[in-house]
C-alpha cells in the first residue's frame, strides 16, 4: 500500500499537525518506506490467531472509591499557557454566529 | 581512587563506615559533572544547589541518628522523562520546553525514600523517540569513549552519564531497547524490567502497553541496588503488578544448578550483525559454557524477522494517542498566532513537535485510521501473539535467551538520522522483549578494535531479573570489562566539541 500526497494531508488533519508542503512531500515519501517495510507482515499467516494487545494478563483493577487530596487550584494551572482566573483560557471551541 | 570511581556499592560503604559524606559525595560528581559535560553533554539540568540541599539532609539524618535509605548519599541521574516535582521536565521537547511537573513520579518518590540525590535531568531522543539520542530537541549527546558517536538511546544521556562517571546510577526507559542499546553502546549495565515491575506513574507515555522504567550503572551490583529500590506495585498504575520485590542484591549468587542458555539461531545469521559483536558475543558465551553452562539450539523465526515491523506499528499507534494530549490548552507549548481551537491545536503541535515525533504521530495516526486498522494495527498485534508463543517455546528448554544487544557498536553523530528505517534496524535485539514484556539485561563483553563497547544481552521470563542478575554477576567476577574507563575526553584529539547554547527553558 502506499500514500497519496492527498491522503497524507488527510492523516496530518487527524492527527492535529499542521505541516507545511514540504514537510507533506518529505512525510510522504518517508511513511511510503516505512508502510513498504512493514507491509511484510501482511505475508505471514495470522488465521485464527488472537491479536495481544498487552503482554501481561490482566483483570480489571479495582480499588476502593476514597476521597483523596487534589492538586491545589494554582499548581494545575501553573503550567497553563492562558489563564483566566480559576480557569484555563482556551480558543472559542464554537465559532460564535455573530 | 577518586570519589567518583567507585561504585554506588562501594559508596554505600564508605557513606556507612563514616569516610565519606553525602554532601563529599555530591561535590565529588558535581565537580566531574562541570569537567565533563562541555564535551559529553548528557544532561539537560543539573540543580547544585539542590542537589547539595538533599546531600546535607542525608547528613544531617544519619548525624541524628535516624536510619537512612539504601541510597543515602548516592547521586542518580534521571531521564528527563520522569517527572521530578518543581524541576523542568522536558522530554527533550520544545513542546514541554518550559513544563515544570506539580508532582513527583512513584520511582521518584521511592528514591527520595532511599535518600538518594536527584544530581540532575539527563538527555534524550525526543519524547524518547530515537535510538541516538539526535531527536533531542536541545543537543546531541556525545559518546564518552568517542565524542564522534552518539550514545545510542534513547536513554543516552543517562548512558553517557554513567560511563563518563558524572553519576553512578541513571534511570532510563525502555520502549524498544531505549535502556540496553545505550547500554551497550557506553560500555555500561543496563536492565529493562518485566512489564509492571516498576510503576510507570509519573512517566511521561510514549507506548503504554511497551514502556518500562529502569536501572542502567556500571555494575550488576549496582544495577541490582537500584532495581531493589524502584521496583514494586503503585496503585497508581494499575499495570503494575502486586508481587513481592526480592532482595535483588543479597541474591547475587548463582544457584548450583547449571544454567540453560537458548541461542537463537536467527539472531546470529542476521545480514547486519557486525563480526566484532559476533566475536565478543560468543566469546562472552564460552566463558559460561566454561563455568558450567549449556547452550541449548533455539529459533525465534517472527521475532528475528517481523519485530521491528511489529514494534512501528504497535507503538507508533499507542503514541499518537498518547501524544494527543499536546494540546497547547492545559500545559506545553501554544502558538503565538491567533486562530479557531483546531487551528491553535495544529498549529501548537506543528511548531514544537519535531521531525521524528511528527513522523511517528502520523504513523500511528494512519495505522489506527479507518479503513487501515485491520491491515496494520490488528495484523500486527496477531503477529505480537505469534512472537510471545515463540518466546515461551523457547523458554520451555532454557532459562536464559542470549545474544548481542544491537547489531553494531555505537555509530557516528550524524550517520543515520536521515535513514528512520536504517536507525530502527538498529533495535532489532531489543525490541521483542518489549512485545512480549519479558525483562532483558545488557552487559559489557568487549570492545571493538576501534574502542567502542560491545554489549551481551541476556533475556529471561517474566519476573527472572534475578536470574539475569545473577547470570550477569557471574559474567563479571570472570572478566574485567566493566571495569575499563572511557579516556578522558579533554585529552582527545581531533575532536572539535560543538558547544551549543543550552536551552532557553533551562537557563
Amino acid at each position: 500500500m502506499s500514500l497519496s500526497p492527498d491522503e497524507v494531508r488527510k492523516v496530518a488533519r487527524l492527527a492535529r499537525l499542521d505541516l507545511s508542503e514540504s514537510e507533506l512531500a518529505g512525510m510522504a515519501e518517508q511513511l511510503n518506506r516505512i508502510l513498504g517495510f512493514v507491509d511484510q507482515l501482511q505475508a505471514i499467516d495470522t488465521t485464527g490467531i488472537e491479536p495481544l494487545a498487552h503482554p501481561m494478563p490482566l483483570d480489571n483493577v479495582f480499588r476502593d472509591d476514597e476521597p483523596n487530596d487534589s492538586l491545589p487550584v494554582d499548581a494545575a494551572l501553573h503550567n497553563a499557557p492562558a489563564r483566566a482566573g480559576a480557569y484555563f483560557a482556551v480558543p472559542a471551541v464554537f465559532e460564535s454566529e455573530g | 581512587m577518586t570519589v567518583y570511581d567507585l561504585t554506588a556499592m562501594q559508596l554505600r560503604q564508605a557513606h556507612a563506615a563514616g569516610e565519606l559524606s553525602a554532601v563529599a559525595i555530591t561535590e565529588a560528581f558535581l565537580e566531574r559533572i562541570r569537567q565533563q559535560e562541555p564535551i559529553i553533554q548528557a544532561f539537560l539540568h543539573v540543580d547544585e544547589t539542590e542537589a547539595i540541599r538533599q546531600a546535607e539532609a542525608v547528613d544531617a539524618k544519619r548525624r541524628s541518628g535516624q536510619p537512612v535509605g539504601l541510597l543515602a548519599g548516592i547521586p542518580v541521574g534521571i531521564k528527563d522523562l520522569l517527572c521530578v516535582r518543581g524541576t523542568p521536565t522536558t522530554c527533550a521537547s520544545r513542546m514541554l520546553a518550559s513544563y515544570h511537573p506539580p508532582y513527583d513520579a512513584t520511582v521518584i518518590q521511592r528514591l527520595r525514600a532511599a535518600d538518594a540525590i536527584l544530581i540532575g535531568k539527563t538527555n534524550l531522543d525526543e519524547f524518547a523517540m530515537g535510538s541516538s539520542t539526535e531527536t533531542s530537541a536541545f543537543r546531541p549527546t556525545r559518546n564518552p569513549w568517542n565524542p564522534e558517536c552518539n550514545p545510542g538511546g534513547s536513554s543516552g544521556g543517562s548512558a553517557a552519564a554513567v560511563a563518563a562517571r558524572e553519576a553512578p546510577l541513571a534511570i532510563g526507559t525502555d520502549t524498544g531497547g531505549s535502556i540496553r542499546q545505550p547500554a551497550s553502546f557506553c560500555g555500561i549495565v543496563g536492565l529493562k524490567p518485566t512489564y509492571g515491575r516498576v510503576s510507570r506513574y509519573g512517566m511521561v507515555a510514549f507506548a503504554s502497553s511497551l514502556d518500562q522504567i529502569g536501572p542502567m550503572a556500571r555494575t550488576v551490583a549496582d544495577t541490582a541496588l537500584l532495581l531493589e529500590v524502584i521496583a514494586g506495585h503503585d496503585p497508581r498504575d494499575s499495570t503494575s503488578v502486586p508481587r513481592p520485590v526480592p532482595r535483588y542484591t543479597e541474591r547475587l549468587t548463582m544457584p548450583p544448578q547449571p544454567l540453560r542458555i537458548g541461542l537463537p539461531r536467527e539472531f546470529f545469521e542476521l545480514p547486519g550483525l557486525d563480526r566484532e559483536v559476533e566475536a565478543a558475543t560468543r566469546a562472552a558465551l564460552q566463558e559460561f559454557v566454561a563455568r558450567g553452562a549449556t547452550l541449548v539450539d533455539v529459533s525465534l523465526p517472527h521475532a528475528a524477522d517481523y519485530a521491528v515491523a511489529v514494534y512501528y506499528l504497535v507503538a507508533t499507534a499507542e503514541a499518537s494517542s498518547n501524544l494527543a494530549r499536546y494540546d497547547g490548552m492545559h500545559y506545553g507549548h501554544r502558538t503565538a498566532i491567533a486562530g479557531d481551537l483546531a487551528t491553535t491545536m495544529s498549529r501548537s503541535r506543528a511548531e514544537a513537535f519535531g521531525p521524528e515525533v511528527k513522523r511517528r504521530i502520523m504513523l500511528g495516526t494512519y495505522a489506527l485510521s479507518s479503513g487501515y486498522y485491520d491491515a496494520y494495527y490488528l495484523k500486527a498485534l496477531k503477529v505480537r501473539r505469534l512472537i510471545a508463543q515463540e518466546f515461551a517455546e523457547a523458554f520451555s528448554r532454557c532459562d536464559l535467551i542470549a545474544g548481542p544487544t544491537s547489531p553494531t557498536p555505537a555509530f557516528p553523530i550524524g550517520s543515520k538520522v536521515n535513514d528512520p528505517l536504517a536507525m530502527y534496524l538498529s533495535d532489532i535485539y531489543t525490541i521483542s522483549a518489549n512485545l512480549v514484556g519479558i525483562p532483558g539485561l545488557s552487559l559489557p563483553c568487549g570492545f571493538s578494535r576501534c574502542g567502542l563497547p560491545i554489549g551481551l544481552q541476556l533475556l529471561a521470563p517474566h519476573f527472572a531479573e534475578e536470574t539475569l542478575l545473577q547470570a550477569g554477576h557471574l559474567y563479571e567476577q570472570v572478566t574485567d570489562w566493566h571495569r575499563r574507563c572511557p579516556p578522558d575526553p579533554k585529552r582527545m584529539t581531533g575532536t572539535s566539541p560543538n558547544l551549543d547554547s543550552p536551552p532557553s527553558a533551562l537557563e
